[in-house]
């Protein structure tokens, strides 16, 4: 079978995994020891800090192996990984699914704009950056970030 | 019959059969998608994450959604009931015990079926679209799954000439022969095919799917959270578990305890840790090369393995009865 | 001194008084006057049917009573057992009719006729020669006709319900008369003694004869394929206590009938004839619950569910000629008291789910599941009570349909080792037929009761539900209990089963088939052990023990309440909500071949462009395929055939003085050519 063979000859994809990231953790973590449900929210991003998320969960930078991973409700999850300057149409969602998660919850804001609001600072069509809607406690900066510091992000909150 | 005096080791059997199958449930989770990391070239978080997934669920808070009622409360308990009694019931680890007498295989059926049930109601009693889809379409393939497991359950019992459990897997033991016909060489494969649509495994349902609209089981537990949501995982895990042993337990069945002894236990338990633990691997090895099938091609595949089932009952009478 | 007597003729006196008070009180008293007399004739049957259970005889002849043959009346065990599940039954539907009938039932008519057809319902089992069984039940099936058209000025469909159970049950009396008329023709006598002495002398073409019409006649009451077509239109529309009457004890007679006749009349027959059984059964259990999987209509879907378990029922039956006819006298027994089992199952757990059918019908006014929802509220009892029928319905543990059906399968499992290829073939169907039902079941129910009673109300009128007045809870919960102490001692019934199937001259003398009285349920002659009671508890004691775990496990505050997760965009409203017809579209297309569904999807586009649609109309329907095939041709064959014969009749008094001339001639020819 041609599957099989090349997963032979691929063998291990990921990259070693580097030194734990250091820098505090916020409060909320210190319950999830080394599990964390992640779902992600688009807020009105570009898209680029989306590829970059799935550069993350991929074979290469496997943030799965720190006990992080992607769920499909939030209320199966700990951690809110929202991308993107805030729209008028997305703050109501935003806050809703922040509501839905269940505590202790954590939300990362990724990305320049969802920090600042970036390139979008100050359009017609945003309602602010991430920290205006929702609290925010961890940041990770980057027009896009990279994957590792995506990963680094998530590292801090599972503890692994 | 052979559950009528209650001794102290069948009774350790089953306590310690049931406790193996509860430990051991988060860990075969694991092991599978820690395969499936490796055979994906990623590195994977380890055997150990689901028991520290459960760890923190149970520690969330729990989340009760408006409009919704027993139901709803009650699915994730049912659903661990069944299991854990399925997981008293089956010989997986010793024939005689204080309950093998009631190890009837239509009874494992239906209890796992009931849970089944529970959820799929659990799922409507929320009211959202995603719940009521994700029942609808786990009921059709529970409908469609019943038949075939009580077939092949039949192709196993005529043998044994009874439907109990510890009768058939003692019978098994004693002659071997029995598991090499084929009829049970059938059997085998129609089981193996509604385990895995039972328990909600690649090519019939993605247990790791975010898309709402592909899922099934995946679909009727979205509101769940905390405790709740690790009741949930933790039954979907032992029902794999325990139709994995029951698997093993029908189909290589050596090492189960048939007499009284404390090393034939212990070695019994070590050797289900194993089977399992390379059922589980098998499973896993062989859904990263298969993609998982439309909705409406899953009928074919269990109409496909009920006449596997059909055929294996017919095929036992011809070769054994007459 | 047996009870059985006395019982019954205070049935016989209890329904005249109902029948009177029905007649005679004021409207404002009338439901709780018959509802009580009613409720005496069933209690009255439960008497006397027990008491055969408990191994009393009891006969009667009473020649005077009808011109030329008398009336001959004797219970054993298997009329007692029928008269015992059609008295429980009318118990509980009389309590529940008091409540039921107060608005707009109260009628004299209605009121009138209602203990008379219980009163059938106890004694159709007691009749003992072919003219008092013709006659009590064309009596059954005259009064329950009347019942069934009670509100045909309120819905059109009535009606027309009501003329199909009107045309089809008296073609099965047809046939009735037909194989009891040559079977008592040919064996010299009325009486059921007579009938069973003379059936050994009989032509085995004449015997075959007998048992094929008497399986059509009996099948159509059960609601065998394809003779069911009144059963879903029937039951549906009568009122709702009536409908408890009809599914969870008229259509047993169908069962009783062929049961006598086969087995103690007929004294078993050849294989085809269990074979023949079989298939019927397997074919209706099947149909019935692919029909019921995908309807809409509450009760229609409880409908199809009785013909279901009828078809089950037939299964067994026909399992036990077949052992029979094979001389495996324990099988036999064994697959018949399966059959008997299911019956009484089906009888308490199909009442209740009649009862909270009308129930939710009481309140709501619709039975349409797709406009229902949100009941569970509204309406706490009613939906416990129909989740604990459903659960029986759906043969799962600790349900008590499970009971029968693991009994039934293990008949026909052990079966399997019987010689013979048509066994080994038809027997693993037959199987699979009752898994597949038990399947399609469990989805069925959860429809029924996930959609009907969960989430949120999709229309106005479950908005504004309430719950049922009390004497309808309470005839509910006479069947809710029947159902749970079946479905947990089903043991204590193992002696009466042994009984009643030793009175149909099955299975060997003094042979027992179950061993039960303790708490478990125990095969005799084979390996096989059900311990409902210890499921059951061991079920609760885990759920129990499982949050008790969890909560000491837990650090987190306490369980706090949450609006619905809705993807963020808003509060999903009702209409987002699965009804009955998307949840069971996926299995409408699995069995697309089988139930060929009417679709239409009508897409209106905007008028500024083809490609941005205004509105999307889908409609679906699923039409009875059986009765579009087979009755529909028939109907138009005879419709045609009148227009034909009506060119006939022109009117001309010349022309049908000629007609009787040339009849005259043709007869003469006739004579004189076969003489």
């Amino acid at each position: 079978m041609g599957l099989s063979r090349r997963i032979r000859e691929i063998g291990r994809i990921a990259e070693p995994a580097p030194p734990r990231p250091e820098g505090e953790t916020p409060p909320a973590t210190r319950l999830l020891c080394g599990s964390a449900q992640v779902r992600h929210v688009d807020a009105g991003s570009c898209n680029g800090c989306e590829i970059e998320i799935g550069g993350a969960f991929g074979p290469v930078y496997d943030a799965e192996r720190y006990g992080a991973r992607l769920v499909a409700s939030p209320r199966h999850a700990d951690v809110l990984l929202v991308t993107g300057p805030v729209t008028r149409n997305m703050a109501d969602p935003l806050r809703r699914t922040h509501q839905a998660a269940p505590e202790p919850r954590v939300v990362v804001a990724v990305g320049d704009c969802a920090l600042n609001c970036g390139l979008f600072a100050g359009a017609y069509g945003v309602a602010g950056a991430v920290a205006d809607i929702v609290p925010v406690d961890l940041e990770v900066p980057g027009c896009p970030p990279e994957p590792a510091e995506i990963v680094a992000a998530l590292r801090r909150v599972t503890g692994r | 019959m052979s559950g009528d005096q209650v001794t102290l080791i069948g009774t350790v059997a089953v306590v310690a059969q049931v406790a193996l199958v509860i430990a051991g449930a988060p860990w075969l989770a694991g092991l599978m998608r820690q395969i499936r990391a490796r055979l994906e070239g990623r590195a994977g978080p380890g055997p150990g994450q689901p028991w520290r997934d459960l760890r923190k669920l149970l520690r969330k808070q729990p989340v009760t959604a408006t409009g919704t009622g027993p139901a709803f409360r009650a699915a994730p308990l049912v659903l661990v009931a069944t299991a854990l009694v399925v997981a008293a019931l089956v010989p997986l680890a010793a024939t005689r015990t204080p309950v093998s007498g009631h190890a009837d295989l239509i009874v494992v059926v239906a209890l796992l079926a009931l849970g089944t049930v529970s959820l799929a109601l659990a799922g409507l009693d929320t009211g959202t679209a995603f719940g009521g889809m994700g029942a609808s379409r786990e009921m059709t393939v529970a409908a469609l799954v019943e038949p075939t497991l009580l077939m092949s359950v039949f192709a196993l019992s005529i043998p044994a000439g009874s439907t109990n459990l510890a009768d058939i897997v003692s019978g098994a033991v004693h002659d071997p022969a029995r598991l090499a016909t084929p009829t049970g060489l059938l059997a085998a494969v129609a089981l193996l095919a509604v385990t895995v649509a039972e328990t909600g495994r690649l090519p019939v349902d993605n247990p790791s799917t975010h898309l709402e609209l592909t899922m099934m089981h995946e679909a009727m537990v979205l509101e769940y959270s905390g405790p709740d949501l690790a009741l949930i995982e933790l039954g979907a895990q032992l029902r794999l578990t325990v139709l994995l042993g029951l698997l093993a337990a029908l189909f290589t069945p050596w090492g189960i305890a048939t007499t009284d002894g404390w090393a034939a236990l212990l070695l019994a338990l070590a050797l289900l840790a194993l089977k399992v633990a390379v059922l589980g691997a098998l499973l896993a090895a062989a859904e990263v090369h298969l993609a998982k099938i439309r909705l409406f091609r899953v009928p074919e595949l269990l109409a496909g393995s009920f006449l596997l089932a059909l055929l294996a009952v017919t095929a036992s009478y011809f070769l054994t009865g007459a | 001194m047996s009870a059985i007597g006395p019982a019954l003729a205070a049935a016989g006196a209890l329904a005249a008084a109902g029948s009177a008070c029905g007649l005679a009180l004021p409207e404002r008293a009338r439901p709780a006057a018959v509802g009580a007399c009613t409720a005496g004739v069933g209690a009255a049957g439960l008497v006397a049917g027990v008491s055969a259970l408990r191994g009393q005889l009891w006969s009667a002849s009473l020649p005077d009573l009808l011109p030329l043959a008398g009336v001959h009346l004797a219970v054993d065990a298997l009329s007692g057992l029928f008269i015992a599940v059609c008295g429980g039954v009318t118990v509980a539907a009389a309590v529940y009719g008091i409540g039921y009938t107060r608005h707009g039932l109260a009628g004299r008519n209605v009121q009138a006729v209602l203990p008379l057809f219980a009163w059938t319902l106890v004694t159709v089992p007691t009749a003992a020669s072919v003219s008092t069984f013709l006659l009590l039940w064309e009596l059954m099936a005259l009064s329950s006709l009347l019942l069934v058209v009670a509100e045909h000025r309120r819905r059109a469909p009535v009606r027309e319900a009501g003329l199909w159970y009107a045309v089809m049950t008296h073609l099965g009396l047809v046939l009735l008369l037909i194989a009891l008329a040559l079977f008592s023709a040919r064996a010299g006598g009325e009486t059921f003694t007579a009938l069973r002495a003379g059936a050994g002398r009989l032509s085995p073409a004449v015997r075959d004869t007998v048992f094929v019409l008497a399986l059509a006649a009996f099948g159509s009451k059960a609601g065998a394929v394809p003779l069911h077509a009144w059963l879903p239109r029937a039951h549906p529309e009568a009122p709702s206590n009536v409908s408890m009457l009809m599914s969870a004890a008229m259509v047993n007679l169908g069962a009783y009938g062929l049961i006598r006749t086969g087995f103690d009349l007929l004294d078993g027959g050849p294989r085809w004839w269990g074979l023949l059984t079989v298939a019927l059964g397997a074919v209706t259990a099947v149909y019935g619950i692919v029909q019921a999987a995908v309807a809409t209509d509450l009760k229609r879907l409880l409908a199809y569910s009785t013909s279901e378990n009828l078809g089950l029922v037939l299964i067994g039956v026909g399992a036990a000629l077949l052992f029979d006819a094979d001389h495996h006298d324990e099988l036999a027994a064994l697959a018949l008291a399966a059959a008997l089992l299911h019956v009484v199952n089906h009888a308490a757990f199909k009442a209740l789910l009649f009862g909270a059918a009308g129930s939710v019908l009481h309140a709501t006014g619709t039975r349409d599941l797709d406009i229902l929802g949100g009941l569970r509220p509204r309406m706490p009892a009613t939906t416990a009570l129909f989740a604990l029928g459903a659960l029986g319905a759906m043969a799962l543990p600790p349900g008590n349909g499970f009971v029968s059906e693991w009994l039934l399968l293990q008949a026909l499992i052990h079966g399997l080792a019987a010689p013979g290829v048509t066994t080994a073939v038809l027997l693993p169907v037959a199987i699979a037929a009752i898994a597949l039902s038990a399947g399609l079941a469990a989805a069925a129910f959860v429809k029924a009761l996930g959609v009907g009673f969960f989430a949120r109300p999709r229309g106005s009128a479950a908005q504004r539900a309430v719950e049922s007045p009390r004497a309808m809870l309470a005839g509910m919960g006479l069947c809710a209990a029947a159902c749970a102490g079946l479905a947990l001692v089903p043991g204590t019934l193992s002696d009466a089963l042994g009984r009643a199937v030793a009175a149909s001259g099955t299975g060997t003398v003094g042979g027992r088939i179950l061993v039960g009285g303790g708490l478990d349920l125990r095969l005799a002659g084979f390996t096989g052990r059900l311990a409902s009671l210890w499921i059951a508890l061991a079920l609760a004691a885990v759920a129990a023990a499982v949050p008790a775990v969890v909560r000491s496990r837990a650090r987190a505050p306490r369980r706090s309440d949450a609006p619905l997760w809705d993807c963020g965009a808003g509060a999903p409203t009702a209409r987002m909500e699965y009804t009955a017809t998307s949840f069971a579209e996926p299995l409408q297309r699995v069995f697309d071949d089988v139930l060929a569904p009417e679709q239409d999807v009508d897409v209106t586009p905007v008028r500024e462009s083809a490609y941005l649609v205004e509105r999307v109309r889908y409609q679906r329907r699923v039409p009875d395929r059986i009765e579009h095939r087979l009755y529909l041709p028939v109907l138009q064959l005879l419709a045609r055939a009148g227009q034909a014969a009506r060119r006939l009749a022109g009117g001309s008094v010349h022309r049908y003085l000629g007609y009787g001339f040339t009849a005259l001639v043709v007869l003469l020819l006739a004579l004189a050519v076969t003489r």
